[in-house]
């Protein structure tokens, strides 16, 4: 891997996080594929844009790479977006 | 300030997991809300602080303030758009719930019938 991190301290926390992350995904998934309607899939989707969101600022981190900071923010615009327009577009109607 | 660093790190991503788990096992879609809303966020703002502390520079720490803010400008907004849409639609809410303040506001006889133009 490319630069890697000489702290021993932060490659052991970006380690734990990333298992935390990962464990983080599954039950979101889950929420995802079996969500009783469509607002819990919305839900659990604007969820998983966050966990993305963290990945990728841990990934920053890791990788000492601070453009990613910039993408981070545009997940989070564009998750915003998203959810209030699927809300907007569902309160008049559309499927179930 | 490496630990400060990988402390923040493991904090945020601990309290993603956390929201993780109350979508996953919260009864009703608005505790679900609830919980991917609050925690989500704060397990996100902790992060971008996290890469403030380890840049260290202007560039950083304005990114990382603006996503914080981002966050806590938009989260409740999009989950009372998302919340009341829900309601209207009728999504259930949990069988034990007491208080249902939102009764009296919405018109249950036009939930769910699309209308032809913008009021």
């Amino acid at each position: 891997m490319s630069s890697d991190l000489e702290n021993p301290m932060l490659l052991i926390g970006w380690w734990v996080s990333a298992v935390l992350f990962l464990a983080a995904a599954v039950p979101v998934v889950y929420r995802i594929v079996r969500g009783p309607t469509v607002f819990d899939r919305i839900v659990a989707l604007d969820l998983f844009a966050g966990i993305c969101l963290g990945i990728i600022v841990a990934l920053a981190i890791r990788f000492d790479q601070p453009v990613f900071l910039e993408v981070a923010f545009v997940i989070a615009l564009v998750g915003f977006l998203g959810t209030v327009a699927l809300a907007r577009y569902l309160e008049r109607g559309g499927e179930r | 300030m490496n630990i400060l660093v990988a402390i923040l790190m493991v904090l945020g991503a601990l309290f993603c997991l956390i929201a993780a788990i109350g979508v996953f096992r919260m009864p009703d879609l608005y505790m679900r809300m609830h919980t991917a809303t609050k925690a989500g966020a704060f397990g996100g703002s902790l992060l971008a602080l996290a890469a403030a502390f380890h840049f260290g520079t202007p560039r950083a720490g304005i990114m990382a303030v603006l996503i914080i803010v981002f966050f806590y400008l938009t989260a409740p907004i999009a989950a009372q758009v998302f919340g009341v849409a829900a309601y209207r639609r009728g999504v259930p809410l949990w069988e034990d719930s007491e208080i249902d303040e939102l009764r009296d506001a919405v018109d249950p006889s036009d939930s769910g019938k699309a209308e032809p133009s913008d009021k």
